[in-house]
């Protein structure tokens, strides 16, 4: 052994440990030989994106995976016991009172039916914490308090859909260091939620689990987050460990091409990057870095994509193609409780404008309007006051072929790519839908264009006769990027397009959108709640928050010199602060 | 695997060991499919599909064409002398009270149970389609409305309500008249189907990009939403299909559905009921073939249930 | 809470409303003599007719009968049965025993289908499971009254364990086995019901993470898997409770159970119509009572019902 010099023992350690899940076909690895060491009160996160076996590796641990997967060879050692060798009743020991869990989506993770207070102490209960009713509550109520619910002995009696999702992440955390646990494992404990909250939570993880003493797994695809919350990374591809060691070196120096990828692909670290950059070259000009991807990172390097957008841009004063005036839209919600229907302003006078072959960012939590301007700019939805020009034209009186027109010119990608296609119509008809709509050229044309399309966005043309059930999540945003550009639009609105995706195939689809910019001079209003997405595609940045655009700047003045606490926040939020990176 | 924990210090896999693979890459190899299609695989590989569908082919063979099965006549020659009588070479199932060929009513009776069911399911599945696809797609006080009609009708059991029209229509008995009294009740429960899976479906991304294409709302009712929410009423049809086979029977046994003169197998159980002491093969075999037939509708939507739904094929 | 159940009381009034009207209609809105196409082929005495004429109002404008005729409704009168006596009268003599009937019909199919679709549900894919799933198939699939015929037949006359006939008192061993044929009916579904929610449930986050934070399998089965499975098993137990009443009608009948079933079924069997009008009517209010009643059950079970909106 490497660390017999230290008196240490590690409080966790994975030795070759291999899962895999049981289907028709035989065993499926998900999990192949991962050794993993952490030590007493050190933090370890692992990254990796979906499919690669970090969160099977996290629940195997506490073997908590789901049916039909089984630990099929290696240790894992847990304070001196081998967890591998124990009973589902030894393990009930282990789960909760010393290594607790905190789980991924707190919306889901909270039984519905019972109260919270009710789901606080029967953990207490189960884990001999405190017994006795006053003594369970009165434990019940600290826990929620240190979790950061102020209110916690008024709260106890609400149910979980009382509580918003940071509440909910804050109660599941306090649940999981309830019994003062030496180990925590936390599976992506804030991606469900808004990033300002996440910050918030995260920040409150930390001084707890510091307090305590409390070792802490962290899962994550985020590689900046990784890095700014753990000294130690593991980096898993495949179900298998890539590259593993301390965070910063990792981050600094990344040795495999896959972590090289990785590093190049994510948007929290080429914001900062970008950022530090321009800060330190005397033009502030991105274009000046001259900074150049590597053979591996070829495709998928976010700043290179970056730098080519700008100096592909024409200099010159454009019109503009959007101009958006104090657009409001007021919905009537039915009453909370007393009956007395209500009313929510979802946009507040929003007004702001778009050049013509420039890329707008529309920023904000959920919650703050974004999408609500999209649609009605899409006209999906009827403003209730304000108005929007599109190419100088007034777009409220347009009706049947006037509308169809705008339409034309004007096509949306939505964000969910499960939802965006219809799964009953193969890929030339959903590409081809636009064409036939508008009655665009004969059958033999449209086929023609249809290919077409399937070849500007990267896809092999024999996709055409098959369904959007065979494609992976980037592969149909693909197909819905060439449906909105069937019609050879001008405007194209992004709304969340590129959120749900994994890191690389976000950076792929990033680099698309880019170059389809360049090549067909397409405006992109680009509707996101991440920032540091905006950082690398957007010229100027519009912040929004409960239904009113808070600042609205140029990208750079935005990242350079916030204005509003809230646009500040919401930069603080980006990952990866504080950690000194090379270009 | 190397010797030292790979967390100590800066570990980097060989890269032999996971080699770099293209990032989202299409499999071109694969077949076309999508859920009808992914739904026919799957239910052709299983057996409770062929058993049912061959039953079901058989019931419908014999509905149409009664005399290649038997050729025995059901109710000329009935002679009182073999009044409840056992089985014979010729009479295989035995006689009736009145001294018919048991087998040979069965056979004559199908036509009356699955002509029940086929209108039936018609009625109520175009009732429901209608009611259920535009309380869903339009929503508001449409919605309101529909709604509200369809809890009144479900309100009343639908074999009570049937029960009450054929009191009062007890001059016209007969097959379309007992089909629509059933069917004119039992609607709602399709309509609540697909209601609530429309309005799901309805708020798909590609539904409003459709829409932002410019397609029409009606349109994008038939091409898209439609299309998408009738699985579930396809699992529900092929159920009532069974279920209203029986509620006929019911309506029979309890003396309110068809007349004594037309073949069927409630009416044959209800005439048998009372020789269940001394004649229960008269009682036993057209309750089978009831039985059979009905468990046969009811195997299959079973398995195009499990074939639609991921979420029940998970269940299995 | 109060808010909710006057809410759900608010909604049932149309559809009491709509039910009456609907029932009303489709016997007295037809052409002709609706009284005598009640009776069909009998011939009822003048006197029975002229005081049925009274009873429904025939002589003034349709939507004034109907009226008349909710009216009586709510103060208990539901007409005169064919051989005189007030339907009233009838109910109160009949009630208690159909209710004895209806309340070991649903604990026999609750506690044997919940317990019964758990154990399936828990053991997806086992010989237990298998075996529950073809019986309840076939279960669903016979009618009523070849349960009940084949359950006369074996455990009245071959077996000889029961009465094939309930004795004048209706006592409970009599009840029995009618109990256990009506139970079937809805018996399957609920152990299909139960075993398809229990195998969602437990495939659910919160249940994971009940597991992670140190509970007992003990625990989670009951306290969060069953528990969250019974929504769906009581919202399907209230509609297919129209199931219930019609079996009971069957059941009634061929056991020869003194219940408000056997009389509506032998109203049927004789062709008594205006009889049968008045107890379909009595049954659609009961379940219309027994719908809200599961609906308010359905608030106190979920939380989410309760509170929001």
């Amino acid at each position: 052994m490497s660390d017999s010099s230290t008196s240490i023992q590690p409080l966790l350690e994975i030795k070759n440990l291999e899962v895999g899940f049981q289907t028709t076909e035989g065993i499926v690895p998900a999990v192949r030989g991962v050794d993993l060491t952490l030590m007493p009160g050190q933090t370890l996160a692992i990254v990796g994106e979906s499919g690669s076996g970090k969160s099977t590796t996290a629940h195997a641990i506490i073997n908590l995976l789901p049916g039909p997967g089984r630990i099929t060879g290696g240790s894992i050692m847990f304070d001196g016991q081998e967890l591998t060798s124990y009973s589902e009743k030894k393990m009930e020991e282990i789960r909760g009172r010393q290594i607790g869990f905190v789980p991924q989506d707190p919306m889901s993770n909270l039984n519905p039916v019972w109260s919270v207070g009710f789901q606080v102490e029967e953990t207490i209960r189960a884990n001999g914490i405190a017994s006795g009713r006053k003594a369970v509550k009165a434990h019940a109520i600290q826990v929620l308090k240190e979790a950061g619910l102020a209110d916690a002995d008024k709260r106890l009696k609400q149910f979980p859909h009382q509580f918003s999702g940071g509440m909910r992440q804050r109660v599941l955390i306090g649940i999981g260091l309830s019994s003062r646990p030496k180990l925590l494992i936390a599976d992506e404990p804030t991606s469900a939620l808004d990033v300002t909250v996440q910050r918030r939570i995260l920040d409150h993880l930390e001084t707890l689990t510091r307090d305590i003493g409390t070792a802490v797994l962290f899962i994550t695809h985020d590689l900046g987050l990784a890095a700014e919350r753990a000294e130690q990374l593991v980096v898993m591809y495949k179900g298998k460990i890539v590259e593993a060691g301390p965070s910063k070196e990792i981050l600094q120096n990344p040795v495999h091409p896959y972590t090289q990828r990785l590093v190049a692909a994510a948007p929290s670290l080429a914001s900062r990057r970008i950022q530090s950059a321009t800060h330190a070259s005397a033009s502030h000009a991105l274009s000046d870095l001259e900074y150049a991807p590597t053979k591996v990172t070829e495709g998928l390097d976010l700043i290179a994509a970056a730098e080519e957008r700008i100096e592909q841009q024409p200099k010159t004063k454009r019109p503009d193609a959007i101009v958006v005036k104090d657009l409001t839209k007021v919905y009537k919600i039915r009453g909370q409780g007393r009956g007395a229907a209500g009313e929510l302003t979802a946009s507040d006078a929003v007004s702001f404008s778009v050049e013509k072959g420039t890329t707008t960012a529309l920023v904000g939590e959920s919650g703050s309007g974004k999408s609500t301007v999209a649609k009605m700019i899409l006209r999906l939805e009827d403003p209730t006051s304000g108005s929007i020009m599109i190419d100088g034209q007034d777009v409220a009186p347009l009706k049947g072929k006037a509308l169809l027109d705008l339409r034309r010119r004007m096509q949306p990608v939505f964000q969910d790519p499960y939802g965006s296609l219809d799964p009953l119509r193969n890929i030339g008809n959903t590409i081809g839908e636009p064409l036939n709509t508008h009655k665009v050229g004969d059958r033999v044309s449209r086929k023609a264009r249809v290919l077409e399309l399937l070849d500007q966005v990267a896809l092999p043309k024999t996709l055409i006769t098959r369904y959007p059930n065979e494609l992976s999540g980037g592969q149909r945003q693909r197909v819905a990027i060439a449906r909105a550009l069937a019609l050879k639009p001008d405007i194209v609105v992004l709304d969340e397009a590129v959120s749900a995706l994994d890191v690389l195939v976000q950076a792929q689809i990033l680099k698309l959108l880019a170059d389809l910019q360049a090549e067909l001079e397409l405006t992109y209003l680009f509707i996101t709640h991440d920032l540091a997405v905006v950082r690398v595609i957007a010229d100027n940045v519009c912040v929004m928050q409960q239904g009113k655009i808070v600042e609205a700047a140029s990208t750079d003045d935005v990242f350079d010199s916030p204005k509003e606490q809230y646009t500040k926040e919401l930069l603080n939020a980006i990952p990866g602060a504080g950690i000194t990176l090379g270009v | 695997m190397s010797n030292n924990p790979p967390t100590q210090t800066h570990y980097v896999a060989p890269l032999e060991e996971t080699p770099l693979v293209a990032i989202d890459t299409v499999n071109v190899g694969e077949r076309p499919s999508n859920l009808w299609i992914d739904a026919w695989r799957d239910m052709r590989r299983r057996p409770m599909f062929w058993i049912s569908s061959v039953i079901i082919l058989l019931v419908v063979l014999v509905a149409l064409f009664p005399n290649l099965f038997t050729s025995v006549p059901p109710n000329d020659n009935c002679v009182l002398s073999n009044s409840n009588g056992a089985p014979t070479a010729e009479h295989i199932l035995g006689f009736t009270k009145q001294g018919c060929d048991v087998f040979s009513r069965i056979i004559h009776g199908t036509s009356t149970s699955l002509s029940v069911g086929i209108i039936v399911t018609v009625l109520t599945t175009v009732l429901g389609i209608l009611f259920g696809m535009f309380a869903g797609y339009y929503g508001g006080w449409l919605d309101s409305v529909l709604s509200r009609a369809g809890d009144i009708f479900f309100s009343i059991p639908y074999i009570l309500a049937a029960v009450v029209i054929m009191s009062v229509f007890s001059a016209y008995r007969n097959v379309f008249v007992i089909s629509l009294a059933i069917g004119i009740f039992a609607w709602p429960a399709t309509a609540r189907v697909l209601r609530a899976e429309i309005m799901r479906v309805k708020n798909s991304d590609y539904v409003m990009a459709s829409q932002a294409l410019g397609v029409s709302r009606f349109r994008i009712l038939l091409r898209h939403v439609l299309p998408n929410s009738i699985a579930p009423v396809i699992v529900v049809t092929t159920i009532s299909l069974g279920a209203a086979i029986v509620a006929e029977a019911t309506l029979s046994f309890l003396g309110v559905g068809l007349p004594n003169t037309t073949m069927s197998w409630g009416n044959d159980i209800s005439a048998a009921q009372s020789d269940l002491r001394t004649a229960p093969q008269t009682l036993i075999y057209p309750s089978l073939a009831l039985s059979i037939t009905v468990l046969s509708f009811i195997m299959l939507g079973e398995v195009v249930r499990d074939a639609l739904d991921p979420k029940a094929r998970a269940q299995r | 809470m109060a808010g909710y159940i006057l809410r759900r009381l608010l909604q049932a009034i149309p559809v009491l409303l709509g039910t009456t009207f609907l029932i009303y209609f489709m016997v007295f809105a037809m052409p002709g003599d609706p009284l005598l196409a009640l009776f069909g082929d009998k011939t009822p005495s003048p006197a029975l007719l002229e005081s049925l004429r009274q009873q429904y109002h025939l002589d003034q404008p349709f939507i004034i009968q109907y009226f008349l005729y909710l009216g009586g409704i709510f103060h208990g009168d539901f007409g005169t049965s064919f051989s005189g006596e007030p339907v009233a009268d009838i109910l109160a003599r009949t009630f208690p025993v159909t209710i004895r009937l209806a309340i070991m019909a649903l604990i026999i199919e609750f506690v044997g289908g919940v317990l019964i679709g758990l154990v399936s549900g828990l053991r997806k894919g086992k010989l237990f499971d298998a075996s529950a799933l073809v019986v309840s198939l076939i279960f669903i699939s016979l009618p009523i009254f070849v349960i009940a015929f084949v359950a006369q037949f074996i455990f009245g006359i071959q077996l000889g364990w029961a009465r094939t006939t309930v004795s004048s008192g209706a006592p409970i061993q009599d009840l029995i086995l009618p109990a256990f044929v009506l139970a079937s009916i809805t018996f399957a579904q609920i152990v299909r019901l139960t075993r398809a929610s229990v195998i969602e449930t437990q495939s659910l986050d919160f249940v994971r993470t009940a597991y992670g934070k140190g509970l007992s399998r003990r625990r989670i089965i009951p306290v969060h898997i069953l528990r969250n499975s019974l929504i769906p098993v009581v919202t399907y137990a209230a509609t297919d409770f129209g199931v219930l009443l019609v079996g009971a009608t069957v059941t009634e009948g061929i056991f020869n159970v003194p219940g408000v079933g056997r009389t509506l079924y032998q109203a049927i069997v004789r062709g008594e119509g205006p009889t049968v009008v008045s107890f379909v009517t009595v049954m659609v209010l009961i379940y219309l009572v027994v719908n809200l009643v599961v609906d308010l059950l359905y608030g106190l079970l979920d939380p989410r019902i309760r509170y929001v909106k």
